[in-house]
């Protein structure tokens, strides 16, 4: 029997203290009934004696200590889940909000997911084509894999999510695909435009949506990811489809936490936010991934804003600590023009290696991409030589790699948002840049694909 | 004894009514018997870290103590196994609970029905004592196990079996003094927080071969030694302390994933069987131990794995075998320690860690060490602690980093620029140290010559000289520099590209003998050398660089091992007559 409790004490938004509560357990989900008959959710975050700490997940406005009812419903904050979500919205707390009737629940799931074995997971291998050159032929995408993007305020990272969601593919495959995509924060122009771009491509029925915009409480925020990735895991590895989760922007979510840290008056680590913050991070980019076994994978791209364009700030820092690489987008080539701005030397693939070569892509992959990466790095260090010193001071080998990372910048990484290249078009392209450079200086590359893709007398 | 829980925030819980429990026992908690360790005690009231996830745990709730504290089981069938950070094999786990790990699960670390062909050593009427060699189990193709009197317990051998058993059967029957007798089997339970006893230190005086040449050439850290690999990410980190793990010439690694990715782990798990062992064939994972606590795995179940890996090190270290500890991360081991001081309202030391963060990491590295080992045959074993720091925003200026630094002898600063131009391993040359060049000397002198740590010297010394004349070059740039100093720049840059640079993924590259290592370097410096000379004699410099033997060398690293010593010497020969010929026509001109 559930039972009812008029006993709140304290009430510090986002934080409730009740009193005199039985049975209540870490973790579980609460309801309160305002006077009115409105209903709203909490969750239990410490529980000493007959008291319990909560945390709103809505506005404390409105509350009455005396007139308002507590009621703790034995069970942590859980998701119906079910195929028919595809093609639905939800708000951030899972309640659909596009009108439609209500999900009839397959089942019931704890929204923070269980942590998965390391002795069941499946490497991810499978080369992902995303027909965006910087990312195939350099920083490769394989199935199971978590790659956010860094971008800063005012970067088009919107753009550049949707057109991955929009070209990603598995070579020869024809699998069952689906999109879950959670808006954390973010206005609803930005949320729009995502949603725009599935039903522009048909995409949107293979679509979940998870809906926390701006103006929607923060501290639902908290709950709005794990929202997304429970009904990930449900069609991944219950349904056996292949996930893309899209999670913007990772920013506001940790803002969320660290308002809840600061009410609740923990030590705060860097900036405020709380030591925790890794490990919280942490059990969410983990729930991507393959299982033995499973057909579905659950493939992730977290989308973050730094602030004040800066790595080191601890949201993005702890992030890639986690996740496996990271695109970063770059002011500087966004006011060239250069579209998509991705910044190429410290973007990283993690699983490339794994996911490119015979039989994946092709041979001379892995040798080309750390000849381009080596060249184009040595290319701007030329350049920044040149700006100084003048063109003069730099020798003819050096001059050359300046060329080339022009001619890499407007050709290679500049491709536009609606161009979706091949891997052979992008692999054909980066030989096509190498031809500028000495023979020489190719030493990253085994001589017979020299021979064979770029043969001498041309 | 049995308590009733108060209070349950996070992973602490705090219990009342175990007074007669200890500091530091393992409890059971909950009707699920979530497993936990006593913090503190005030009155009769425990706090506890409990290291499963605590949701749908309340006051009311019952908490058991086992009256033991935590402790690993230590006996055969630990290799090729992969653990959490509490000794929970995970495949088993697997087999239990499906692809994820459900809460309370508990399942014994030894598989308990396997059975091991036991081999005496010890004869009946035989005196032994702690650290003595009862007999033998063939544990994998490559490791020999050797069954030993756990620390504390001697007396006269009565009787001692010889067969196929589980690790639960008595193998050996000894009788005291007083006439008592004791049974004994394959298995000993040892506190992870204490160290294991051994009879004496001693300092570390050889080098670990680790096959990667910035690492055995310009840093080495010596078999028994502490070393640490601080950067921020992306910098291959992981990486390097796979290659590590792979390629070292030790008998047993013991790799633990402290906070890290699930995918690395799987990584591990997946390729590790499929290596071999370049000095005996074997594949890696007969020699390998796997911790694994990932960083979606509970918080506190964190903060022992470290404790966890290390024990079992040293339990193999016992035996007279040479392992390896790779941590990674510590950092997120300090985290861990950080959330629990945080919960237990401590008072925080810098950036919220605990004020007894640089004491713990002093006794984990401590315990580190070249050691003769308890028993009568006096044979050594070395335990080398090398541990991954993951500094916020790559600033080691931070407690962690800090910390590990004062301690450690060995020191790999990974460098965020070199990854991004593809340098790896990112090692930076500059910031980088060993304080162990000097005690190997006497052994690589001893193995190569005097020419290995002369040549080693140079390196450093041609390194160092170019990062000065850089500072000069993008002021007033590359035509202000005399030839000499040009070529020393050319040649600092082929040990950068042609030396130092080592590709992790291409076979031929990975792994490094010592004598590969010793002809590539020496073969970049004899071409300073004779292109010093030919400049001397007013050779045009531009010719030299662009010699096509330069570009074999670029190549040589390639090389496969067997063929080092004939390629090398051809590609020198060739070099040396091509700079002739420069030098020559110089002086025709």
């Amino acid at each position: 029997m559930i039972r009812e409790y008029k006993t709140i004490r304290e009430v510090a938004n986002p934080l409730m203290v009740v009193k005199q509560v039985e049975g209540v357990t870490y973790d579980e989900l609460g309801e309160l009934e305002l006077p009115n008959g409105e209903v709203r959710r909490c969750k239990v975050l410490e529980v000493e004696g007959d008291t319990a700490v909560v945390q709103l997940f809505e506005s404390a406005q409105g509350i009455n200590l005396a007139g308002t009812k507590v009621r703790f419903l034995g069970h942590p904050l859980e998701l119906g889940v079910s195929e028919d979500m595809l093609g639905r919205v939800f708000n951030g707390m899972g309640e659909p909000i596009d009108g439609g009737p209500e999900i009839l629940a397959d089942a019931h799931r704890d929204i923070n997911g269980l942590p998965m074995n390391p002795a069941a997971r499946a490497y991810p291998a499978e080369f992902i084509q995303t027909g965006v050159s910087t990312i195939d032929g350099l920083n490769t995408l394989v199935r199971g894999q978590k790659l956010p993007i860094f971008s800063c305020s005012g970067l088009p990272h919107a753009a550049l999510a949707a057109q991955i969601a929009r070209q990603a593919r598995v070579l020869g495959a024809n699998e069952n695909f689906a999109v879950v995509f959670a808006a954390i924060g973010i206005t609803f122009e930005e949320s729009e435009y995502f949603i725009q771009d599935f039903r522009r491509t048909g995409a949107i029925d293979r679509t979940v949506v998870f809906s926390n915009l701006a103006n929607d409480p923060a501290v639902e925020r908290i709950a709005t990811p794990r929202m997304a990735l429970t009904a990930a895991e449900y069609l991944a590895f219950e349904k056996d489809m292949h996930v893309l989760v899209i999670l913007t922007d990772i920013t506001n979510y940790a803002e969320a936490l660290r308002e809840v840290s600061a009410a609740k008056k923990e030590v705060p680590g860097r900036r405020g936010y709380p030591g925790y913050l890794y490990t919280d991070l942490a059990t969410m980019y983990e729930r991507a991934g393959r299982r033995i076994g499973k057909k579905g994978s659950i493939t992730m791209i977290p989308i973050l804003t730094m602030p004040e364009d800066d790595k080191t700030h601890p949201i993005p820092d702890l992030t890639g600590y986690i996740t496996e690489g990271q695109i970063i987008l770059s002011r500087e080539l966004h006011r060239k023009g250069i579209v998509p701005p991705v910044d190429v030397l410290p973007s990283l693939s993690r699983l490339k290696d794994k996911g490119i070569g015979e039989g994946k892509t092709r041979e001379d992959h892995s040798g080309t991409m750390n000849q381009l990466f080596a060249a184009y790095a040595r290319g701007k260090d030329a350049k920044e030589l040149m700006t100084i010193l003048g063109e003069a001071a730099l020798s003819d080998d050096d001059k050359l790699f300046a060329k080339f990372a022009d001619e890499f910048e407007r050709q290679y990484v500049s491709q536009g948002n609606e161009t979706n290249r091949t891997i052979e078009e992008t692999l054909n392209l980066g030989w096509e840049l190498l031809r500028i450079l000495p023979r020489k200086e190719l030493k990253r590359i085994k001589p017979e694909y020299i021979e064979k893709y770029m043969p001498e007398d041309k | 004894m049995s308590g009733i829980i108060t209070k349950v925030s996070g992973p602490l819980v705090v219990a009342e009514g175990l007074a007669d429990a200890n500091v530091s026992d393992v409890v059971r908690v909950g009707s699920q018997r979530l497993i936990g360790e006593i913090l503190n005690m005030t009155g009769d009231a425990a706090s506890i870290q409990v290291y499963e996830e605590t949701s749908g745990l309340g006051p009311g709730a019952e908490v058991v103590t086992t009256g033991l504290p935590l402790s690993v089981e230590l006996g055969p069938g630990m290799l090729e196994n992969i653990y959490d950070g509490i000794q929970r094999p995970l495949p088993e786990i697997r087999a239990l609970t499906g692809e994820t790990i459900t809460r309370g699960v508990q399942v014994a670390a030894l598989n308990r029905e396997k059975k091991w062909d036991f081999v005496p050593v010890a004869e009946p009427g035989q005196h032994v004592a702690g650290g003595d060699v009862l007999g033998t189990v063939q544990e994998t193709s490559a490791i020999l196990h050797k069954i030993m009197v756990p620390p504390g317990v001697s007396g006269t051998v009565k009787s001692i079996e010889k067969g196929e058993f589980t690790v639960d059967h008595v193998i050996a029957v000894l009788e005291d003094y007083n006439g008592k007798t004791k049974e004994l089997t394959m298995v000993q339970n040892w506190p992870v927080r204490i160290a294991r006893p051994y009879s004496q230190k001693y300092t570390p005086a050889r080098p670990m071969n680790s096959g990667q040449r910035i690492i055995d050439t310009l840093f080495p850290i010596a078999k028994g030694g502490t070393a640490a690999v601080p950067g921020p990410f992306g910098s291959g980190k992981t990486v390097v302390q796979h290659q590590l793990a792979k390629w070292s010439d030790v008998d047993i690694v013991v790799y633990i994933g402290c906070g890290e990715r699930g995918n690395e782990m799987t990584d591990v798990l997946m390729e590790f069987p499929e290596l071999t062992d370049p000095r005996n064939g074997e594949p890696l994972m007969k020699r390998t131990v796997l911790i694994a606590n990932t960083s979606d795995m509970p918080v506190a179940a964190r903060e022992a794995s470290i404790y966890t890996g290390i024990t079992i090190a040293e339990y193999f270290r016992d035996m007279g075998y040479d392992v390896a500890v790779l941590a990674d991360s510590t950092s997120r081991w300090a985290e861990a320690l950080r959330e629990m001081s945080g919960r237990l309202e401590e008072m925080p030391g810098e950036e919220g860690y605990p004020a007894y963060l640089a004491s713990r990491l002093a006794q984990f590295y401590e315990r580190a060490g070249v050691v003769e080992c308890l028993g009568s045959d006096e044979r050594r074993g070395s335990v080398t602690a090398i541990g991954a720091v993951s500094p916020p925003g790559g600033d080691t200026s931070e407690p962690v980093s800090q910390a590990t630094m004062r301690i450690v002898k060995v020191f790999w600063a990974l460098d965020s620029s070199l990854a991004y131009a593809r340098h790896f391993p990112a090692i930076n040359w500059l910031t980088s140290y060993s304080l162990y060049v000097d005690t190997l000397k006497p052994w690589y002198e001893g193995e190569f010559g005097a020419k290995y740590m002369q040549n080693r010297d140079k390196a450093m010394h041609i390194l160092q000289e170019e990062a000065e004349l850089q500072e000069i070059v993008r002021l007033v740039g590359q035509d202000a520099l005399s030839p000499a100093d040009r070529l020393t720049m050319e040649t600092a840059k082929m040990i950068r590209e042609d030396f130092l640079q080592q590709n992790a993924f291409i076979d031929e590259d990975a792994y490094s003998s010592y004598l590969k290592q010793f002809r590539l370097l020496d073969m970049v410096l004899q071409y300073d050398t004779v292109c010093r000379e030919a400049i001397g004699s007013g050779a045009d410099m531009n010719k030299l660089f662009n010699i096509p033997a330069r570009e074999r060398i670029g190549r040589a690293k390639m090389v496969p091992q067997d063929e080092v010593v004939k390629t090398y010497d051809g590609i020198i020969e060739e070099m040396k007559a091509e700079i002739a010929e420069i030098a020559e026509g110089g002086e025709d001109e």
